[in-house]
């Protein structure tokens, strides 16, 4: 494919957001509301996928799209358009207004105070024009080498769902009626590579490796992506089930983050006001083990979780949410924040529509001294789980179940694959049972944890 | 073609546009391209402690442009359907091909479709203060029906996504597809102790389904009575062990263990375990299961898919033997097999692949009674959460959130919420009953691939499966279950 031919830029959007986006706040004023918040979002993406060396996917665009939030006093109601017409922005300004009337008064609505509002100063190295500075045959050869590694690294990678290149830049403003006015620009771009591997019988095995980044400069090269996806493939063949047992189990980084997420439903503002959360109104208390220190950090430079301000507004800050297995802190935004009697930790999330939720900055678990190696050479009989499937997990009462599949630990090694076996146990305890946190924290999105060990989980087999 | 023509009337479309567009798609030498209009308008309202405390509606409008060229796609779409715009969405897509520009359809044709969905007044156009009365009946519903009942929420949303899809092929086909679902679910509370329930519904329907067929009552009454039973829910026993799935909802065992298996995509590349299996035993033969896309106001359904082709019944497991998968336009012509039309996607901003619509097993013969009878020792699973399969290793999993332990023939304790997982290729075959009363879901099912959500539609009849390996905690066993 002539290479001039794949270079096709992405389409300028024109508009000034951010006039808009003022725009929007005052004319809502004018039309009868009490307060009033818009957020203007435009993004491209290009995203490539090969599959045994050809083109198989080639994909570029670009979208924006608007929302607004109007207040009548404790009244809300909020609308969105992907329509930049007058008139379509006309309707939209109007349906908040109306739908505002018939929610109910809340006395907790609102938006922030004008003193909490805010934005970090200085280049958070968010924005990298360079995702998009590959010439296109050069993308698409990415996602070729990643696959090709993959598939040259054994003869049992047999078939492949392909190697990928994606990019992606968005662009978000955000202005409010008590004058707050913010923009900020992200970028990223992965490659990636899902091999298939065959054993003697016939049985498939399928696994992934990606590398992730806001510059391309940062990403790995789709070589050591290919060889670490074959790896990952390889060692999954031939799995087979285990009998019921209970034994330690040590959580690979990718799936023990996943652990932490459970930690992070079980303190949003929004559970715990609800008391949706076994968590709920545990703020001082002990509620994991000693060495468990979990951190919010929403303003690491060139984070995955960074940015200047929150979904309200609000600067981005560093909570330390569990600190030596004590709950110090709930992650909140000014709705829940308010319901709690607290302050909110600028950890508000803004989708299009309706009300602001709560999501996480960086957000990780202290890493310990140990290499994986040495947690695992502790243990002379255990499970090392290397992919969740299912979300089996319940805040309400920390019940917790799900499907499994990893390598069994025999003598202190990683031995044989094993399948189709299911992990059980209580959150509650689960969190006081991480008994050991490696050395290896390596941020692959906004969420990141090191390899952890679990003890007294049921491992469910024949 | 007498039929409303959305976008000719709301953005001046004319089929001489339409041609002119797939004219810039195929203009690098392209096979196949297509072009899908949606127009998509939705609402949502949420009560939380007995308020009203999120409202919202929004458009969202856009078109994306396909060129298909041997097994390659091009793909771009544009949320501004100007003419320029789609033009250069057309132009970008065109440049997976390269060679010289093909001849453009001439002539649309558009097949009789069905009428799956007739509402008058589609729900995403009724009074918003009816959808508002639904929403607080819930929550009062789920209140009154027991005191340690605490927290409640009860939300409803509709949209209606009008769609026109034109091909290269002389494709044209325009839908409007209503979409209303209620949700509620709560939260009950005891001196030390809690549990949550949920209950929801819908399908293709008008507003007055909620005030007719399903009301907020039923399904507040369901969420509350889910939440109070799990209050004295012991664990569940872990291990292989027979499991009796009621009917219903569970069918998402079909949808994790076998369908997505059966989807063309996968088995064209061969990187599904049920690749190559076609006429094989792949089910105990009590078993046949279908995708059928027909039925009317179904969340699954639709008239046609969203490459314009009209859905169908397509039997995929025939007394245990298998005849068939999901195709979509791309996989049929590479596969050379019929289109079954299940080619669909989220949104005009992705590509379109084979997806199930309503997937479920026929009734068979046995009495659900006889079914629980014949296990000694067991689990009966009534309700889900949901559930994930790896296609490849064939290895799924789905979450029980209602079940109780069967001793001795008998439904007893109920159990905490486990997780089931099993083997997608041979699970059917370890299917020893099935009963006489096939039911479908109420109309909640969303499955994911490839980051798409669609709704879809499950459903089984009562089915005893004789080995699953079942997620408790149990470390001693409570009936005899752990050897």
């Amino acid at each position: 494919m002539p290479q001039t031919q794949l270079e096709t830029k992405n389409q300028e959007l024109k508009t000034d957001l951010r006039d808009l986006a003022q725009d929007i706040v005052r004319r809502a004023m004018a039309g009868g509301a009490t307060a009033a918040e818009c957020v203007v979002r435009e993004g491209d993406e290009f995203s490539t996928l090969v599959r045994l060396g050809q083109v198989e996917t080639l994909k570029e665009a670009g979208s924006r799209s608007i929302g607004v939030r109007v207040f009548h006093g404790q009244r809300s109601a909020s609308t969105y358009s992907s329509d930049f017409s007058r008139d379509a922005l006309d309707r939209m300004l109007k349906s908040a207004l109306e739908l505002a009337k018939i929610t109910s008064e809340d006395p907790f609505s609102g938006i922030p105070e004008p003193s909490q509002l805010g934005s970090l100063s200085g280049d958070l190295d968010l924005y990298f024009a360079d995702v998009y500075s590959l010439p296109g045959e050069e993308r698409i050869n990415y996602a070729r080498r990643a696959e090709k590694a993959a598939l040259d690294y054994d003869p049992r990678i047999k078939n492949s769902e392909g190697g990928s290149f994606d990019a992606a830049t968005g662009h978000k403003v955000l202005a409010n009626s008590h004058g707050f006015v913010g923009e900020y620009r992200r970028s990223y771009c992965s490659v990636a590579a899902v091999p298939i591997a065959q054993s003697e019988n016939g049985a498939m095995q399928r696994d992934y490796w990606f590398s992730v980044a806001r510059n391309l400069g940062r990403l790995d090269s789709p070589e050591e992506v290919g060889k670490i996806a074959a790896q990952r493939t390889l060692r999954r063949l031939g799995g087979r089930k285990v009998k019921t047992a209970q034994v330690p189990i040590v959580l690979d980084p990718m799936v023990a983050t996943s652990i932490l997420g459970h930690i992070f439903e079980g303190i949003n503002g929004d559970s715990v006001y609800r008391g949706a959360s076994f968590l709920a109104g545990k703020l001082g208390e002990k509620i994991a083990g000693d060495h468990v220190t979990v951190i919010d950090d929403g303003t690491m430079v060139g984070g995955f979780g960074t940015s200047p301000f929150d979904g309200e507004g609000i600067p981005t800050r560093r909570t330390v949410v569990i600190e030596k297995g004590v709950l110090k802190s709930y992650l909140l935004n000014t709705y829940t924040a308010k319901k709690l009697g607290l302050q909110t930790t600028g950890n508000a999330s803004r989708g299009l529509a309706g009300t602001p939720g709560i999501g996480p900055g960086n957000y990780f678990l202290q890493p310990g001294t140990k290499s994986p190696k040495e947690i695992i050479a502790d243990i002379p009989e255990g499970l090392y789980v290397t992919e969740f499937l299912g979300h089996g997990a319940n805040l309400v009462t920390g019940d917790y179940s799900r499907g499994a599949s990893g390598l069994w630990i025999s003598g202190g090694e990683l031995t044989y694959p094993v399948e189709e076996i299911t992990v059980a146990g209580n959150l509650k305890e689960m969190f006081f049972n991480i008994s050991e946190i490696a050395s290896d924290l390596e941020f692959r999105g906004a969420m990141a944890c090191p390899t952890i060990r679990i003890d007294g989980l049921i491992v469910g087999g024949e | 073609m007498d039929k409303n023509r959305f976008f000719f009337q709301h953005y001046g479309l004319t089929e001489h546009d339409l041609e002119r567009y797939l004219a810039a798609a195929l203009s690098a030498g392209g096979e196949y391209a297509d072009l899908y209009f949606e127009y998509l308008s939705s609402t949502s309202l949420m009560v939380d402690e007995s308020m009203v405390k999120s409202a919202s509606q929004g458009i969202s409008a856009g078109c994306g442009v396909r060129v298909v060229v041997g097994e390659r796609t091009g793909y771009a779409y544009t949320d501004d359907l100007s003419a320029e715009r789609i033009l250069h969405a057309a132009r970008t897509a065109a440049l997976i091909a390269s060679g010289p520009s093909k001849t453009p359809v001439v002539g649309f044709q558009e097949k009789a479709a069905r009428s799956l969905y007739p509402v008058t007044l589609p729900s995403v156009d009724a009074e918003i203060t009816a959808k508002v009365e639904l929403v607080m009946r819930g929550d009062a519903s789920a209140r009154a029906y027991d005191p340690r009942i605490k927290e409640v929420r009860a939300s409803y949303s509709d949209e209606l996504r009008n769609i026109l899809v034109v091909g290269s092929d002389g494709t044209f086909a325009e839908d409007s597809q209503p979409l209303a679902r209620m949700n509620v679910s709560c939260i009950a509370k005891t001196e030390g102790n809690s549990a949550r329930g949920s209950s929801g519904g819908g399908g293709r329907v008008a507003l007055d389904f909620f005030f007719g067929e399903k009301t907020p009552e039923y399904f507040a009454k369901e969420a509350a009575r889910q939440a109070i039973l799990q209050l004295d829910a012991r664990e569940a026993p872990a291990g292989e062990m027979e499991v009796v799935l009621g009917p219903g909802w569970p069918g998402v065992l079909l949808h994790e263990a076998v369908g997505h298996g059966l989807e063309a995509d996968f088995n064209r590349k061969q990187t599904s375990a049920f690749a190559g299996l076609i006429g094989k035993r792949v089910a105990s033969e009590k078993c046949t299961v279908v995708d059928n896309g027909t039925m009317p106001w179904r969340r699954g359904s639709l008239n046609v898919d969203d490459e314009g082709q009209p859905t169908q019944n397509t039997v995929l497991i025939e007394n245990g033997i298998l005849k068939g998968y999901l195709s979509d336009k791309l996989s049929s012509r590479l596969m050379g097999m019929a289109d079954t039309g299940n080619g669909r996607r989220e949104s005009y901003e992705h590509i379109p692949m084979p997806r199930m619509t309503n997937t479920y097993m026929l009734a068979g013969q046995d009495d659900p009674e006889d079914i629980i009878r014949s296990v000694k020792h067991g689990v009966y699973a009534v309700n889900f959460g949901g559930g994930q399969v790896d296609i490849t290793s064939g290895k799924f999993v789905f979450s029980a959130s209602e079940a109780y332990l069967i001793e001795n023939g008998h439904v007893t304790a109920p159990i905490k919420g486990a997780t089931l997982i099993g083997n997608g290729p041979d699970v059917l075959t370890r299917v020893s009953m099935v009963g006489n009363d096939l039911k479908l879901d109420e109309g909640v099912g969303t499955c994911g691939k490839d980051g798409q959500a669609v709704p879809v539609g499950v459903g089984i009849p009562t089915l005893k499966v004789d080995r699953l390996t079942v997620g408790g905690t149990a470390k001693k066993d409570p009936g005899g279950f752990m050897q």
